[in-house]
């Protein structure tokens, strides 16, 4: 039983020498997997060692693999998407030079209109015309076999073979699948071809010269001089397939017909999609009617010979599906290819008369491409004109191009059995399901398929997993709608999402319930009442959380589910059941020691006890009302779009209702209440001190302050607290602070960070967890009441920690961890500069919790301003945010002349004023603001002019916008590291905020230039040997940017202090800010102390360096942490990246705490030098205030 | 001189050894030891806690976070690398054991019986010679379970590690028993081998300003070998199990006070923080030196000869000498 990626991964690194890789969607396990292969010694299919190479992108990885293969190595890599595009470059070339070279691609969408990391073609057919092959699989065994195809292949052939398989749908299912043992890839892999590779190996004992310059006397001819091997390519494929054959039994063609030989109706298709057009052909084959499908194996070279012998010749309609979008062409590719194949052949069969033929787009971003919608194309082929450039799978009520299709139709086979688990992610509902299709797969004579679909938040996330398992292969590509077996693990799904959607009659329904499991049926909603008796399902509870509390094993309920799921669904005995079950944990967690074993396999015992059967009556009763998915007042936007998606009802929205242009509104996260917290703070204003500490901390801006005047609570809700504010310049005011109960996560990192204890009971402080639930409704209120308090007056406020507090959060509710790192620092940002701020986001995990739908987090003030956010690519984004700064430097230049122009009229002194204000700080913003609007005022009085609706239309622009990219450390140090620097050696006013996690956390925790060194990461699992790159000396050496180093839990004045200077500095600033992260191994509660601990430690720095000191002869670096005053292992030791390899190789986890220890104490060194030097040789921007 | 000691079953060339301590977390140190003339290794102890909280810190605190988002289904280089702590702890001891000649003692620390108690066998396997088991906890609650209380919780764990085991078990105590002979003999009926007397109590400090307990560690004193003199001295020749001091041996004065009380070991740990490993070979230098300007035949004739049963004045460690101490300081 393994996945897509395994599959694929399994082959090319046993015929490889050298990997060169970078983390992207939803390639990264086939790298994470070469990785650790590699570290663990597992030897090629020649006995030699794989070299792993992470580089800084896969345009470097592009790179190096050009070079491997130029040196004679075989080589391979994997990748999608925009990583994907990042090489075609050099695949020209590899291509050009006749290069034998497979890779292995999770066929993804390109960013356009949106980001998406989910699966299509369009990726793949941005490469179509390298000269790489392309080679397509189907199925997880296709991966596995096609990989072993297009090495073989490609070592025959000296044709580079771009081998690619469905993002997720494959990539990511897990099958039961025939693998691949050595002898075979030995009897397929022709040596001779390998050493023809390595004898054109540059060389100085051989020397030859390559990538010449040609003229216009010879590029042409030498450029179709490849032509024959492009000709032979085909059938040489044909014939590895065919060895390939006789080898496993297992026969593949470059066009595969499946159907009767008397079919009319064909489609042609690739990869997935194919696996569900020929399960639903031979449905309707049998209900009688004649279809049939061709899939296509190899798309580039299209062998037009292959594609005609491959159709039957009763064939007299044929559909093309491509799995992409090509705006403006007379058809998607694979279209185009087959028509002009078929028109050009000269067949009399296949000519315009004979012979209908339309194409289609199906499946992009992973839309689920389901039997009913195959049937929907074999009806239109019935038509006598039928509909060409169709859409299936949505509804296009815009420009007309859906086929309509059943939902209802279905083509399951009886014998398979169906299951569909809605669990959180958390609750370790996916593992368990993993583990139960392995028991099943492994255990039983059955064929067995897992697939997952994952939440687009992280914390509190839901997933949703589809079994299949039968005696015969399963070949459904496609999500479950019918299942025999529905668990929900969460029992507030119920009503969230439609759980029972999912059941076909008569299955079983297993719950968990927390509480009495016997009186379930009581708690039930009507609607899902009437749903379970109208399905006749039969329903069984259990209160999981119960054992594993009982157990001491928090929410972990899922080996409790997985007993419950075997106990109901009868594919083993019971007993043999139990005792493969036993033997998955001893295997699992055999690693973690024997209290994890004997926790899991108590549970296991108790579990089946626990389980019961709850008798469904004849009738649903009750009256309780259904709940809304958005409340009452929300937008018509959020009612009429967002709430369908957010009822996970998305697909069903027709084209119409979409923006066109990938154009959202923001302020969305707020109506979706999502209750995360089993428990939220509770505030004791008798004990609190008013810092406003945990309100800077909170990375979901779910606890917030507020003083006002006291006459404003005498409407307050009965359990509103407040109490008087402690400050001599607001005196006589009422502070509040109050926490959002529903949108809360339950991190803690607020009572954490709290100071204030009780002087009697130290463990109470201001701030303190108490359960959710009871609390809800009133704190519901009391947050509504309080969010209707008026904010202060920005520009009276003290720019310190406790006063900025004050300012309204213009970043809330985001999708982040619970506990994140990194939001606290954007939210902060929103704090300070939203109303006039301008984000350019790097994609990572800031751009997933900024901006990934269903609902999104930045948000306005009251009055409609706040944050414009985009995210251009990976790796762009400090160039992006620069021509953001262009343009709107451009707009306000267009604005002050306008202004210039129009200064007799409308008063020279306001024109001045408004010309030469300064504005750096909060009040002088705000007094322009004032003469902005003073100057709309005058212009209204004006005679309409060109000059003077330009300027009212600009007139904004006349307060300084805020420019900021922000993105993490594999943007800034990495990927987007050549664009960064340029941007700071621009002299331009950009702010650049890092968001330093110190690897790739949205991939999983790859290893980034940022790792710091012994700190353990996936690409670098021993332990990185070199020390993390410090961007911030590179940058100040310029002596003209602005740069600090930050981490909010050991100095958040000193944080604050640097973004209020990095934003007022009229040239390049850049901030590098410690976060902390799931991929640490930390406490996430703890992770404001592990911020200090790295700074007290030595380990982080803390440092501004300000160019504008230079010219008041100042120096302009200053050290804001002191020299180290604990230990370095005091703080390695708190976190499992770095204790890791304390455990696994102790020794040189010791070498490499040295190593670390003297780089800590040289860059202190180097600090504290540069600290005392002038840099008044620099390049120094005495720049004046903005 | 003869300075040679027998110390549970082990023939030793001298009583004095390292005791349970961070002394020994590096190879390097461990064979600067011997060098010194250690006559066994005491490993630093491997803690019911570590062995059950390790395991359970992935599971709660990494485990939840993996298969639930798209894009990162786990966020740590594959754990088939991670080593536990307490995997790792035998791993070393094989290690010691391959680096020194002398005999390893193993040690393990808990307060409860159960699963971790499978590890006295494992350190047993990984070639530990002997093996002490720190029974150290804090009854907090004002009221134990009567049928739990310290003392029967304690016998039924060395009960349990014996089963567990067949090399040599010493038990290391803490002086806050209500009567140590009485408990003492039982532990000897279990048929340990050894008694280490005694445990230095871990006192937590408080933060007067941040409202906080911290952890604490001093280093110990001459002044606290008094105790334990007064308790080897008791149990000399009241039990079969041999004893060890541990705590206050800082000179050679203070190594053959506890000697002539009945220590068969003498383990040493403060002053070999403060003055290094080669202070351990100046100890038995100086006992060997002492012994021969005394005119001992051995050091056997030494050991025990202070001891309750053997001493010329036992009185003196009675109740009528607190008295009299009282009133001496008073004046």
């Amino acid at each position: 039983m393994i996945d897509g990626n395994e599959a694929a991964a399994s082959v090319a690194y046993r015929l490889s020498e050298v990997i060169a890789i970078y983390p992207i969607t939803p390639s990264t396990p086939m790298a994470e997997l070469s990785d650790e292969w590699s570290a663990r010694g597992k030897p090629n299919l020649w006995g030699n060692l794989p070299e792993v190479v992470e580089m800084q992108s896969e345009g470097g990885a592009a790179g190096a693999l050009h070079g491997a293969l130029q040196g004679g190595a075989l080589a391979t890599t994997f990748t999608a998407s925009q990583g994907l595009l990042l090489m075609i470059p050099n695949m020209y070339k590899i291509a050009g030079e006749l290069t034998p070279f497979c890779m292995h691609v999770t066929a993804r969408s390109l960013a356009t209109h949106a980001l998406s990391i989910f699966g299509d073609h369009s990726d793949v057919m941005a490469c179509r015309q390298t000269g790489f092959a392309l080679l397509a699989s189907a199925s997880v065994q296709e991966a596995q076999d096609l990989a072993c195809i297009a090495h073989t292949a490609t070592l025959e052939s000296r044709v580079p073979f771009l081998h690619f398989f469905d993002g997720f749908r494959t990539s990511h299912e897990i099958a039961k699948v025939e693998l691949l043992a050595d002898e075979v890839l030995r009897e397929m892999v022709d040596d001779s071809g390998v050493e023809a590779h390595r004898r054109r190996a540059l060389s100085p004992d051989h020397p030859v010269i390559r990538g010449t310059a040609q003229n216009p006397d010879t590029y042409f001819q030498a450029r179709e001089a490849v032509n024959g091997y492009y000709r032979d390519l085909p059938d040489r494929v044909q014939a590895v397939m065919d060895r390939f054959a006789g080898l496993t039994g297992r026969q593949y063609r470059l066009f595969e017909y499946h159907g009767p030989a008397d079919a009319e109706r064909v489609i042609v298709c690739m990869a997935s999609a194919a696996e569900t057009a020929v399960e639903t052909s031979s449905w309707l084959n049998a209900q009688g009617e004649k279809t049939g499908v061709v899939k296509v194996h190899l798309y580039r070279p299209f062998s037009a010979r292959h594609l005609l012998e491959a159709l039957p010749d009763s064939v007299r309609a044929v559909a093309v599906l491509d799995r992409t979008k090509e705006p403006g062409s007379g058809g998607e590719p694979l279209y185009l290819d087959v028509v002009a194949a078929l028109r050009e052949s000269g067949v009399e069969r296949f000519r315009a008369e004979r012979l209908k033929m339309i194409g289609g787009r199906y499946g992009l971003g992973s839309k689920d491409f389901t039997p009913a919608m195959t049937k929907a194309v074999f009806d239109e082929l019935k038509k006598d004109e039928p509909q060409n450039g169709f859409t299936v799978g949505i509804t296009d009520d815009v420009t007309g191009t859906s086929l309509p299709f059943d939902r209802g139709f279905s083509v399951d086979r009886p014998e398979v059995r169906r299951a569909v688990f809605f669990g959180l992610g958390s609750d370790g509902t996916v593992g368990a399901n993993k583990n139960s299709i392995k028991i099943i797969g492994e255990h039983t004579d059955n064929h067995a398929q897992a697939y997952f679909v994952y939440d687009s938040k992280k914390a509190g996330a839901i997933t949703i997993s589809h079994l299949r398992f039968g005696p015969e292969p399963i070949r459904e590509p496609y999500q479950i709608d019918n299942a025999q077996f529905v668990a929900c693990h969460q029992f507030d799904f119920l009503d969230k999402y439609d759980v029972l959607g999912y059941a076909a009659t008569g299955a079983t329904l297993l719950l968990n319930v927390p509480g009495d499991a016997d009186r379930v049926w009581e708690r039930l909603s009507p609607a899902i009442r009437g749903q379970i008796v109208e399905k006749g399902l039969k329903l069984y509870a259990i209160d999981a959380y119960r054992i594993a509390r009982e157990q001491n094993m928090g929410a972990r309920i899922n080996t409790i589910m997985q007993v419950c799921f075997f106990a109901l669904s009868d594919i083993l005995p019971p007993d043999e059941a139990i005792a493969r079950i036993k033997e998955s944990i001893e295997k699992t967690y055999g690693r973690k020691g024997r209290a994890v074993v004997e926790r899991n396999f108590a549970v296991v015992d108790a579990a089946r006890a626990a389980l019961h059967a709850v008798p469904v009556p004849d009738s649903p009763l009750g009256d309780e009302i259904e709940r809304v998915a958005v409340p009452e007042e929300a937008p018509e936007f959020v009612k009429r779009l967002t709430s369908v998606l957010l009822a996970g009802k998305g697909d069903l929205l027709p084209v119409s209702a979409f923006p066109v242009d990938g154009t959202w509104p923001t302020g969305t996260a707020k109506w979706e209440k999502r209750n995360l917290a089993p428990a939220i703070p509770v505030w004791d204003a008798d004990i609190c001190i008013q810092c406003n500490k945990c309100v800077m901390v909170c990375p979901h801006a779910a606890i917030r302050a507020k003083f006002y005047e006291p006459a404003l609570a005498e409407n307050a809700p009965e359990t509103f607290k407040a109490t008087e504010f402690r400050s001599r310049d607001f005196p006589g005011m009422n502070y509040t602070l109050q926490v959002a109960p529903e949108d809360c996560t339950g991190c803690e990192l607020c009572v954490h960070v709290c100071p204030a204890k009780d002087k009697a009971e130290p463990k109470h402080k201001a701030i303190n967890m108490a359960p959710q639930a009871p609390l809800r409704d009133a704190e519901r209120e009391n947050y509504r009441f309080f969010l209707e308090l008026p904010s202060p007056d920005r520009a009276a406020l003290k720019q310190d920690v406790k006063h900025i507090q004050f300012l309204e959060p213009l970043f809330e509710y985001s999708g982040a961890c619970a506990g994140c790192g990194e939001t606290p620092y954007v939210k902060l940002l929103t704090q300070l500069f939203g109303d006039r701020l301008m984000i350019a986001n790097a994609t990572g995990c800031s751009s997933i919790y900024g901006g990934n739908l269903p609902t999104t987090p930045y948000t306005v003030n009251g009055n409609g301003r706040g944050p414009a956010w985009a995210n251009s690519l990976f790796e762009d984004n400090a160039e992006f945010g620069l021509g953001l700064r262009l343009a709107v430097d451009k707009m306000a230049d267009i604005a002050q002349r306008s202004l210039r122009a129009l200064a007799p009229r409308l008063g020279d002194s306001l024109v001045e004023e408004i010309l030469s204000a300064p504005q750096s700080d909060e009040a002088l913003i705000a007094a322009q603001r004032k003469r902005v609007d003073a100057l709309r005022q005058k212009l209204k009085t004006l005679p309409d002019g060109k000059e003077a609706r330009t300027l009212a239309f600009l007139a904004d622009y006349l307060v300084r916008k805020s420019v900021w990219s922000v993105g993490g450390d594999g943007w800034a140090y990495d990927i987007g590291y050549g664009g960064l620097d340029h941007v700071l050696a621009s002299g331009r006013d950009l702010n650049i905020l890092v968001l330093d996690t110190e690897v790739y956390s949205n991939t999983g925790g790859q290893c980034s230039k940022s790792t710091p060194l012994s700190a353990s990461a996936k690409f670098s699992s021993k332990g990185k040997d070199l020390p993390k790159k410090d961007l911030g000396l590179i940058a100040l050496t310029y002596g003209s940017v602005y740069v600090a180093s930050v981490a909010m839990g050991a100095k958040d004045a000193q944080t604050t202090r640097a973004f209020l200077e990095a934003e007022s500095f009229p040239g390049p600033s850049l901030i590098l800010a410690y976060s902390h992260c799931i991929a640490h191994g930390i406490t996430m509660h703890r992770g404001m102390d592990e911020q200090k601990l790295a700074v007290d430690s030595g380990s982080w720095k803390l440092y501004r360096f300000d160019p504008r000191r230079i010219a008041q002869d100042q120096l302009p670096l200053q050290l804001d942490s002191p020299a180290p005053r604990i230990p370095l292992s005091d703080y390695l030791t708190q976190q499992l990246r770095f204790r890791t390899l304390e455990q696994s190789d102790p020794e040189r986890f010791r070498e490499l705490r040295r190593k670390a220890g003297e780089s800590v104490k040289a860059g202190r060194s180097l600090f504290e030098t540069l600290a005392g030097f002038p840099f008044k040789s620099g390049n120094g921007n005495g720049g004046t205030e903005k | 001189m003869n300075l040679s000691t027998r110390y549970l079953g082990l023939e030793l060339s001298h009583p004095f050894m390292p005791g349970a301590s961070p002394l020994v977390d590096n190879l390097d140190e461990v064979k600067r030891l011997e060098d010194a003339g250690a006559s066994a290794i005491v490993m630093h102890s491997l803690f019911e806690e570590q062995i059950e909280r390790e395991a359970m810190f992935e599971e709660r605190h990494m485990d939840v976070h993996e298969h639930s988002f798209a894009e990162a289904t786990t966020y740590r280089p594959n754990p088939s690398d991670f080593v536990l702590e307490p995997d790792q702890y035998l791993e070393y001891l094989r290690r010691i054991k391959e680096t020194v000649s002398i005999p390893v003692i193993g040690s393990l620390n808990g307060t409860h019986t159960g699963g971790w108690i499978r590890y006295a066998d494992l350190i047993q396997q990984a070639g530990a010679d002997a093996l002490e088991i720190n029974v150290y906890f804090l009854p907090a609650a004002a009221v134990e379970d009567a049928n739990h209380d310290v003392e029967s919780r304690t016998l039924d764990i060395v009960k349990a590690v014996r089963d567990e085991v067949s090399i040599p078990t010493a038990v290391k105590l803490s002086p806050f028993f209500s009567s140590l002979p009485r408990f003492a003999r039982e532990l000897d009926g279990l048929g340990i081998d050894g008694l280490v007397l005694f445990n230095r109590f871990y006192q937590p400090d408080i933060d007067i300003e941040r409202l906080e307990i911290v952890p604490r560690l001093e280093l110990s004193t001459s002044a606290e070998l008094l105790l334990r003199i007064r308790w080897l001295a008791a149990l000399y020749g009241q039990i079969n199990a041999s004893l060890a001091v541990t705590g206050g041996v800082h000179t050679r004065e203070d190594a053959i006070k506890a000697i002539m009380a009945g220590a068969g070991a003498v383990q040493v740990v403060s002053a070999l923080l403060r003055n290094g490993s080669g202070y351990l070979r100046m100890l038995i230098d100086g006992t060997r030196e002492w012994l021969e300007e005394n005119e001992y035949d051995s050091l056997q004739q030494m050991q025990g000869s202070m001891s309750l049963k053997n001493c010329p004045n036992p009185e003196a460690f009675e109740r009528v000498n607190y008295l009299k101490t009282l009133q001496v300081w008073r004046a």
